[in-house]
């Protein structure tokens, strides 16, 4: 079929803006290499109006960060009956909710770095120095130390002492009311890209993440810089086989839909520690998506378009 | 066969300077600071919807219209002489007497700051600048890896005893000082203003010491008290390198500025201007030419000091009334800015994810600082938002520290944000 108005939603109010505006153009672009006709749009206080006024065919919401991958943005395409790319909004909402995903993903047979979530009232009423030394005692060193929700690496730091962990506990609350302490499990860190194929989830070549001084931050991410992506990521066959398989796993287990990518750590024996899913995923020049689109031999606008044509 | 590639093919290959241009993670939040739902107290653009517009397009339409083969043609690397003596006469304002053959226009005093680091500055070379100073000189000086001293000021600006205990001390070292920059009226970004005072004490140091001033001094005619104040140069001609700019008086886009410098500078600076950018853009320059020869411009800086001064009179108020104990700013007599102080142990990069979240935006005070000082500090620019949206911006800042301060309460203020230092700024903090 003949796609006639397709919207990509990009931009919103969060702090990942920036990224999903890039991220936007880039899903536009390809498309419209395809000849289809694309309305790049904010998600802001006209949109629902313009939304009504000329539905579109079908809407690529690609925008990170709360609304975007919380469910919101997509309960309201639901009212308005309007066809979209992606996870449905219950399943954003387990997947966006980083220790309620790491619940479902171990019920499903996946292993994930211990943890603990805590809301930052915990640390005023129980005293932040008790709290932060029981978790210290419990998960030992090192930690990772991120917001329960929210990406990009935003909020987020790898703790090695013990007297280091308050200042990220604060960085963290700056992104968030509740923090994810989990323990750091050292590896290889690998991104895995799912898209659904003739109505199967389906792994992409998993892409390994070498950042600088091993901090895969948002300056890493998003700035063009010395980030090294390694295709197919340096690992043994079962290893590598184990960790696509994981990101499907977690596609399934979520109920997610059309897309998503899993951030992985592989260990030094091969085994696969689940870190986080995306439902909407980074599309930038430097993201992981797109590069194992590529790697894969696809095309990332016909990609988009499968995944549009898939909603028909 | 696996693939290696970087998220940047070219990192081998950039000049050792690149590695001084840093973005910072700050700037993904100031993506967010273009929606309307967030009252910005972080830009410091000038509030262009108060000239008189109508005027101002018939004026550009009958100037493309009636001179366009010179309007829309290159001009000389100096700039248009015409121009340059209007600039002459609005310099005479602050006292600054000055020949049109030593102005150089600049696409704004942005481009006279690469100028003059070009031409001066060697990789080491030291370089003077008040703490806090201009986000965007401390990128310049940066991007020609200058060393940037810092000279601390307060509410009298830059200060004289600091300034010599420095250079006694660089001295020491056997380092020599290529030059002092400072911008002595309504500073950026604290918006302070050296007393007359010490004026003649940081000139007389100066000479002491034998060193160049850069003053830089884009908000001298938006007093809200009295005359003008009298710049430095007016005092000191061979020893002071002046910036000017049409970006507060007129309007930022045209981006037309200038430098006014010594003879023989002033000729490096048209050569470095030639390579440059061959010549500043005529159509501008033409634009603000026809703007000082036939609209009320004197008029017009009346208005627009009127317009900042009930702004300013907005935020000093409306922080007065709301912002939590132990929070400390500068009251400014002029330009665009109020520097405030946070109470111990708070972090105002650290912070500012939550502000945005709560819908307000300033520009952390780390942005002003070339040796990774500033964590306490916040610039607040009162110069865009309308006298309400100020005082709800203030009400939600101050909600924000609120929260901040139960937060340094819990954990005792033991954070601080990661990364410090210069990134080269965006329009959105100049």
């Amino acid at each position: 079929m003949e796609l006639g108005h397709v919207v990509v939603l990009a931009g919103g109010l969060s702090y990942e803006r920036e990224v999903s505006l890039r991220s936007g153009r880039r899903v536009a672009e390809a498309l419209r290499t395809l000849d289809i006709p694309v309305e790049l749009r904010d998600a802001d206080a006209t949109l629902l109006d313009s939304l009504t006024d000329d539905p579109p065919d079908a809407v690529f919401p690609v925008l990170h960060g709360a609304a975007g991958e919380d469910g919101s943005i997509r309960d309201v395409l639901e009212l308005l009956d309007i066809r979209y790319v992606g996870a449905r909004p219950d399943a954003c909402r387990v997947a966006w909710d980083k220790p309620t995903a790491k619940s479902v993903v171990r019920r499903a047979g996946l292993r994930t770095p211990e943890s603990v979530a805590l809301p930052k009232e915990v640390f005023h009423d129980l005293g932040a120095a008790s709290v932060l030394d029981q978790i210290v005692r419990s998960l030992g060193l090192p930690l990772f130390v991120k917001p329960t929700r929210g990406g990009s690496a935003l909020g987020a730091s790898i703790v090695n002492e013990a007297s280091d962990l308050s200042a990220a506990m604060v960085g963290c609350f700056a992104y968030g009311d509740a923090a994810l302490v989990e323990r750091c499990v050292s590896g290889t860190e690998v991104s895995v890209s799912v898209i659904e194929r003739h109505g199967r989830p389906t792994a992409l070549p998993a892409v390994e993440i070498v950042a600088p001084g091993g901090k895969y931050d948002y300056t890493a991410r998003y700035d063009a810089g010395d980030t090294e992506f390694v295709t197919p990521a340096r690992l043994a066959p079962e290893a590598a086989e184990r960790a696509t398989a994981a990101a499907v796993t977690a596609h399934r287990a979520l109920g997610l839909r059309d897309l998503s990518r899993t951030d992985l750590i592989v260990d030094e024996d091969g085994e696969v520690h689940f870190l986080e899913v995306n439902v909407a995923p980074g599309m930038t020049e430097t993201s992981l998506l797109p590069r194992a689109v590529s790697v894969a031999g696809l095309d990332l606008g016909e990609v988009c378009r499968d995944l549009i044509l898939a909603r028909f | 066969m696996e693939q290696h590639s970087r998220t940047d093919a070219y990192t081998d290959r950039y000049a050792a300077r690149a590695a001084g241009m840093v973005p910072s993670e700050i700037r993904a939040l100031f993506a967010m600071v273009a929606r309307p739902e967030v009252v910005s107290l972080a830009g410091g653009a000038p509030f262009v919807s108060a000239l008189p517009l109508d005027a101002v397009g018939a004026m550009i339409g009958d100037l493309v219209a009636g001179k366009g083969a010179e309007v829309l043609q290159y001009g000389s690397a100096q700039g248009d002489e015409t121009l340059r003596e209007h600039i002459c006469e609005v310099m005479a304002l602050e006292g600054v007497q000055a020949s049109a053959d030593d102005v150089v226009v600049t696409v704004g005093a942005q481009q006279a700051l690469d100028l003059i680091t070009k031409i001066f500055i060697d990789p080491g070379d030291v370089i003077l600048a008040e703490a806090p100073s201009y986000v965007g000189a401390l990128g310049t000086f940066a991007a020609y890896q200058a060393d940037v001293v810092h000279v601390p000021l307060d509410e009298g600006g830059l200060i004289p005893s600091a300034l010599r205990e420095t250079l006694d001390r660089l001295r020491r070292e056997g380092r020599r000082v290529k030059f002092l920059y400072t911008v002595p009226t309504f500073q950026n970004p604290a918006g302070v203003t050296l007393t007359p005072a010490r004026r003649a004490q940081i000139l007389e140091i100066c000479a002491e010491y034998d060193v160049l001033i850069v003053e830089d001094n884009p908000y001298g005619l938006l007093g809200f008290d009295g005359e003008p104040m009298r710049a430095l140069r007016a005092d000191e001609a061979e020893r002071v390198i002046y910036l000017g700019s049409f970006s507060k008086t007129i309007a930022s886009g045209l981006r037309v500025g200038w430098v006014l410098a010594p003879h023989a500078v002033r000729a490096k600076l048209v050569l470095a201007a030639e390579s440059a950018i061959l010549c500043p853009s005529n159509f501008s320059q033409l634009a603000v030419r026809e703007y000082l020869a036939t609209q009320p411009w004197r008029e017009q800086i009346k208005d627009f000091r009127e317009l900042y001064r009930a702004r300013r009179d907005a935020i000093l108020a409306s922080l007065d009334q709301l912002m939590p104990d132990g929070c400390s700013w500068t009251r400014p007599a002029g330009g665009f800015f109020v520097w405030l102080t946070l109470p111990e142990g708070l972090d105002s990069k650290a912070m500012a994810p939550r502000a945005i979240a709560d819908r307000v935006a300033y520009v952390p005070g780390t942005g002003f600082y070339a040796d990774g000082g500033g964590h306490r500090h916040m610039r607040l620019s009162y110069c865009f938002p309308e006298p309400h949206r100020i005082r709800e911006g203030v009400r939600r800042l101050a909600a924000v520290v609120e929260q901040e301060i139960k937060l340094r309460d819990t954990f005792g203020g033991a954070a601080r944000c990661g990364s410090t230092g210069v990134h080269t700024p965006g329009p959105d903090v100049v």
